[in-house]
């Protein structure tokens, strides 16, 4: 459950909306960053810290592809594969996170290294091809760079 | 021309620098006029939303009501998810007191007292950055109790997204600020009227907002003669795709296609052709590239070329991009991305997506061509929000425009596609979405 510090971040989160349920989102996020993924105790938890029925919880958690109902892997790689990303050989680059971390889109690589997801347009068309670990982006990818940099992650 | 929204001033972000430059004396000018004076200046100024729709700024301001005894709430929209936009991460980046002020004076100008900025989740990084310079700002009083002595209070927040296209829609951001899905609401009542918390809510894009305090600084008449009369002002561009230097170009509204995509940035790698070009993100009809000359980036060209200025966000293909596997994806992320309130575009983004892979793979019968059209025309117009509009353009537009590239892949062996294993094995892969 959320741990002291965090519980008084949300009393402060809650200042800033005029009606309990709006803290939801932040709240959601707090949790996420507390324990890399919401469980359905974390949700029944929030609610009742919100007065929010479960569901309405489950309900936003599954509607934001943020946030994680399963634990991930220790390196979360989102790649873009939207027009821009296309155009400039995202393909490529999927590829060889693929090769390099024996995971598919939507998979967790079997020692729990890496969880990969392929993902919608991410902002950054100027630096494409593209992925995200966490909230690092990695612009103007090529291959090589892909995997030197996932050699990188230890 | 000079650039006002990212000018090229080294630690612009800093505080400091900000003010060094002439930073909140915009503000400092709005905390002495008259609140209706600041929204005419505005009006007057012919700013027009940067966000998409090119509504003028002014004129929304007025909509909110004077005399009420709820709170009023002003949203910022920072969701910047579509694709081949990426111009507010660079406010947020190098000129977060821009924002931040614009936000303030806007709060001024309609009696505002609470503002959230609404942005992607995905940017997380970039929140901390405005997050940082939103706290410089509180203490040095130019946000938060009494600004500046003034008597005015506002405060600002950051409100981070979670991972959903659809809540750059307006109404939609408002339920996601609310706590609940991102699904957009039936209008009317409008925001004005009923908003967050059902109380009057005026929503402004990041890079509109941003131009406020130079209008304020500068005057009406001096921003009014900026590019494009009817649509003028420093616009943010970004171009992306097959350009040799893809990035984000701070121009003048009215600058010629053409010279933004070869003067700016740096034309085609190995000097090919333009095959095609979206020039305003992707729910903006794609263009041929026989048919850029003269065409300029404002609300009034593009729309006599037969598209929108959008977000400004440009893709540019070149003579080898296969066009069909680019209307694919896009119409992939349409069905990914809708809400699913509205069965039009629910079921029919999928079945575009469907239909599309069949075209992909070289499997398209002739008669889907015009099912395609069929199922398009059937949800622009037919659903709550703009998502439904945004999926079926580019369907249409490209049908219309590239109709001989649907035609190649009914035959048998499909030509013109650089990869065709890599092709099918994308197609295989993306079988799993669900919504």
């Amino acid at each position: 459950m959320l741990t002291e510090e965090n519980l008084k971040k949300v009393d402060e989160l809650r200042k800033r909306y005029p009606k309990s349920q709006a803290a939801l989102l932040p709240v959601l996020w707090i949790a996420q960053e507390q324990e890399g993924w919401i469980s359905e105790d974390m949700m029944r938890h929030i609610g009742t810290m919100l007065n929010l029925p479960f569901g309405h919880v489950l309900g936003v958690v599954t509607f934001y592809t943020m946030y994680n109902s399963a634990p991930k892997g220790k390196y979360h790689i989102e790649i873009c594969t939207n027009v821009s990303c296309m155009l400039r050989g995202s393909d490529k680059i999927l590829e060889a996170v693929e090769h390099r971390c024996g995971a598919k889109p939507g998979q967790t690589s079997a020692d729990g290294k890496w969880s990969v997801s392929e993902v919608e347009c991410m902002g950054a068309c100027g630096g494409a091809p593209m992925l995200a670990i966490g909230e690092e982006y990695y612009e103007n990818l090529t291959p090589d760079k892909t995997e030197r940099l996932l050699e990188s992650l230890k | 021309m000079e650039r006002y929204i990212l000018p090229e001033i080294p630690d612009y972000h800093k505080l400091e620098v900000y003010e060094q430059h002439g930073g909140y004396a915009a503000l400092k000018k709005a905390l002495g006029m008259k609140p209706e004076e600041v929204t005419d200046e505005v009006k007057k100024s012919n700013l027009r939303g940067r966000g998409g729709a090119c509504f003028p700024t002014g004129l929304k301001w007025t909509f909110m009501p004077k005399q009420t005894t709820k709170p009023k709430y002003l949203c910022v929209n920072g969701d910047e998810s579509e694709p081949g936009t990426f111009k507010d991460r660079q406010i947020f980046e190098f000129n977060p007191h821009l924002l931040i002020e614009g936000t303030a004076i806007a709060c001024c100008a309609m009696g505002i007292t609470t503002a959230y900025i609404y942005i992607r989740g995905e940017y997380g990084k970039w929140i901390k950055m405005l997050q940082k310079a939103l706290d410089d700002a509180y203490v040095k009083g130019y946000v938060g109790e009494n600004i500046l002595g003034s008597g005015f209070s506002t405060n600002i927040y950051l409100h981070k997204g979670a991972g959903a296209y659809i809540c750059g829609e307006e109404s939609a951001l408002m339920n996601s600020i609310e706590g609940q899905r991102g699904y957009p609401r039936v209008r009317p009542p409008f925001p004005a009227q009923n908003g967050v918390w059902g109380c009057p809510t005026t929503i402004n894009n990041v890079e509109t907002i941003s131009n406020v305090p130079l209008i304020i600084n500068r005057g009406w008449e001096w921003y009014s003669k900026i590019g494009s009369p009817k649509h003028p002002g420093p616009i943010l561009v970004g171009v992306s795709g097959h350009v040799n230097k893809p990035g984000v170009y701070e121009v003048a509204t009215g600058e010629l296609l053409t010279d933004l995509i070869y003067r700016y940035a740096g034309g085609i790698p190995g000097d090919t052709k333009i095959k095609a070009l979206i020039p305003g993100g992707s729910s903006t009809m794609i263009l041929r590239g026989d048919a850029l000359e003269g065409v300029r980036m404002d609300a009034e060209s593009l729309k006599a070329a037969g598209s929108s200025v959008g977000t400004a966000g440009m893709i540019v293909m070149d003579e080898n991009t296969d066009l069909i596997r680019v209307i694919t994806r896009i119409a992939k992320f349409y069905y990914h991305e809708s809400c699913g309130q509205c069965t039009p575009c629910r079921e029919g983004t999928g079945w575009l997506w469907k239909i599309l892979k069949r075209f992909e793979t070289g499997d398209g019968q002739t008669s889907d061509i015009d099912l395609l059209m069929d199922i398009a025309n059937n949800i622009e117009g037919n659903t709550i929000c703009a998502l439904g509009d945004a999926a079926a353009w580019p369907v249409q537009s490209m049908i219309r425009r590239f109709r001989d590239e649907f035609e190649k892949r009914v035959s048998k062996t499909p030509n013109g596609s650089p990869e065709p294993s890599d092709r099918n094995r994308h197609a295989e892969k993306t079988a799993t979405v669900s919504l």
